[in-house]
């Protein structure tokens, strides 16, 4: 997180979105942007992260592309071949699944079953998460999928800085990187990042330090684990809070310092429980610590089902800072 | 087609060259597996070498070419060399992956050969995607996917067209129609007479070219390239074609039609063209007999560099999987 005192106005993750693409194309012109309504003609966006950008770039470099995500991933995959950074969008996470096929079978492969002759330096950005009541087929957070693909990169950020700096990041990374957006989060104000500031890929942030239990998330949620903080320290826990920000590659120097020193630890995301990113980080602790946990490692996700439309079962479907809390302090017992 | 872009007799060698080749290195191929020298799945490409060595015969180095795994005959054409091609799909260290793609992931930059991809249908977005790159920086590059007739039926495809007409790139769409989809006959799986009446719908030109017809061939894939040169956009071009040894090197071929593939074997368009360059003066017998012998030579060497050339070591396992130090 932050390292400054930076005393600049807040800014929205979008916006912080926006700036950051809009810093990277000004700094380079191979840096292009692809994806549904992306351009200012079509509002720059569905929800208007990408505004502005064709109108200071050009449509040449800002396209608007027919709703076709195998053939948006495709193009962004050839122009990467050829030397450009694309950014594509692909409006929603829900909608990735159209384009697996160009983002598993060659964007994530091509470097490899070229024996590095080539490289895929694209950008896939996606929104998704629950909230404004969009039912079972618009905000999915598919990320294990990706993790589970060698040769990608997932990132996921909480805040606007690491929305600016991660996505600097990812542009300028030499392979394919997936950034997952929280589309209730958008509006979410924060310190504003510096420009030009980068959050390297792989590096999660302590965002709170503690003593009784770590705690793991990324995306949306993380904010639902610092709301939590009260309630478990009235509790008597004191929780260490870590913002994973890259979910692949995970930042394990900085987790296995926090669970050392803790000997608990909780994973928390908006997905499904069930083999899904805390799955590989508490098997991956109980292999590291066996013996030296005080308690197994918990996790905390959606249930086992698709995202519900009606509005008590929406809210109930994602962890909350109440949840959370209580998933962390009965840890401790 | 208009005779305005048939090839004059020396171009009629140039690709004629290549046809000997490719037709030379399917033979080998198949001799070096049936031996046991060589264990690989093996999509052979017999019958379809004038289409790959006419569309390369119409292109420069640094044009662009994405094919599929029924590709060797492609590539071959659009100048991989050799050596890299046998030690690829031998598995070995010096093939031009190191071992690490082979025969369906075939990739050699240097010759504008960006991607071998063994999904149907995924060489044509990210040949778009590479002629958006010419597009942009204006280099005049084409770029050229190919793919079969099963393809066309695949959502890839439509999705494809479209941008690329949306977007006029430079890009040829070029279909080698074997008649075949894996085992199933054109007719039962695609609804259109011809994959060429598929460009209707795409708003750009579609012809269907005897692709076994090496001036028919090189007309059409000619014209294709100074359209899309010219900046007017993508075409479709169908190359009526056959393949001669099934879906993979192996399969019973018992879903072929016998009488429909008995003819068209006897067709072989290689060494009809052959005959027809000596015919017209274009070659020489001798001429001919001394370039063969040549490519038999090159071949020889290539296997057996190949098959003397170490596997890679183990530790390649994890590597190339992101860039060298990345965190991963």
């Amino acid at each position: 997180m932050s390292d400054t005192a930076t005393k600049a106005k807040p800014v929205t993750i979008l916006q912080a979105i926006n700036t950051a693409i809009a810093d990277a194309m000004a700094a380079d012109d191979t840096v292009i942007v692809l994806g549904e309504d992306v351009a200012d003609p079509e509002d720059g966006g569905v929800v208007g992260v990408t505004k502005g950008l064709s109108t200071r770039f050009g449509e040449h470099r800002v396209r608007s592309t027919p709703i076709a995500e195998q053939a948006i991933i495709g193009a962004a995959i050839g122009a990467s071949l050829v030397g450009y950074k694309p950014v594509a969008e692909i409006m929603l996470m829900n909608f990735t699944t159209v384009a697996m096929d160009m983002i598993v079978n060659h964007a994530a492969k091509l470097r490899f079953m070229s024996g590095g002759q080539t490289n895929v330096p694209i950008v896939i950005r996606t929104m998704t998460g629950t909230g404004f009541g969009s039912g079972g087929q618009h905000c999915d957070y598919l990320e294990a999928w990706f993790a589970h693909t060698p040769g990608m990169k997932v990132v996921a950020p909480s805040n606007a800085a690491d929305a600016y700096g991660l996505m600097r990041a990812a542009i300028n990374d030499p392979d394919p990187v997936l950034y997952i957006e929280n589309l209730p989060a958008y509006w979410t104000p924060g310190e504003a990042p510096e420009p030009g500031h980068i959050v390297p890929l792989g590096k999660a942030s302590v965002v709170k330090e503690g003593t009784d239990v770590t705690i793991i998330s990324y995306s949306r949620v993380l904010t639902e684990v610092v709301a939590a903080v009260e309630e478990m320290e009235a509790a008597g826990v004191s929780a260490e809070i870590i913002d994973l920000r890259t979910i692949s590659p995970w930042d394990k120097e900085t987790v296995f310092a926090s669970v050392a020193k803790t000997g608990r630890c909780l994973i928390t995301h908006e997905a499904v429980t069930e083999f899904g990113i805390g799955a590989e980080i508490a098997a991956t602790l109980q292999s590291e610590f066996f013996g030296k946990l005080k308690a197994p490692v918990g996790r905390l996700g959606a249930p086992y089902a698709p995202v519900p439309f009606s509005k008590p079962l929406e809210s109930a479907y994602a962890p909350t800072a109440k949840r959370i809390a209580q998933a962390a302090i009965s840890l401790t017992k | 087609m208009t005779s305005n872009y048939a090839p004059d007799g020396a171009t009629q060698l140039e690709i004629y060259k290549r046809v000997a080749l490719l037709k030379a290195n399917d033979e080998r191929s198949r001799k070096v597996i049936m031996n046991g020298r060589l264990v690989m799945p093996y999509y052979s490409y017999r019958g379809q070498e004038v289409i790959p060595s006419a569309m390369a015969t119409a292109l420069t180095d640094d044009d662009y070419w994405v094919t599929i795994y029924r590709g060797i005959h492609d590539m071959l054409a659009k100048g991989m060399p050799l050596k890299d091609l046998w030690a690829e799909i031998a598995g070995r260290v010096d093939g031009t992956c190191k071992g690490k793609g082979g025969p369906m992931h075939l990739t050699y930059p240097k010759k504008g050969i960006m991607v071998t991809t063994g999904i149907v249908g995924s060489s044509m977005p990210i040949a778009n995607g590479i002629a958006w790159g010419s597009q942009l920086s204006g280099n005049g590059r084409v770029a050229v996917a190919t793919f079969g007739d099963g393809a066309s039926n695949i959502g890839a495809f439509h999705e494809s067209l479209n941008m690329a007409a949306v977007w006029k790139l430079p890009v040829i769409f070029l279909c080698q129609n074997n008649l075949y989809g894996e085992h199933t006959t054109y007719e039962k799986a695609t609804s259109a007479k011809r994959v060429a009446d598929r460009a209707v719908a795409y708003n750009m030109p579609g012809v269907r070219v005897n692709g076994n017809d090496p001036i028919e061939m090189f007309a059409a894939a000619r014209e294709a390239v100074e359209r899309a040169r010219a900046g007017e956009g993508p075409t479709l071009i169908e190359a009526m074609t056959f393949r001669f040894h099934g879906h993979v090197f192996g399969d019973a071929d018992a879903y072929m039609d016998k009488a429909q593939k008995k003819a068209a074997m006897e067709a072989d368009p290689a060494p009809i063209f052959r005959a027809r360059l000596i015919a017209e003066g274009i070659a020489t017998e001798e001429q001919l007999a001394a370039i063969e012998a040549d490519i038999e030579t090159q071949i020889d060497e290539a296997v057996e560099f190949a098959l003397a050339s170490p596997f890679p070591e183990l530790d390649e396992l994890t590597k190339d999987v992101y860039a060298q130090g990345a965190a991963a």
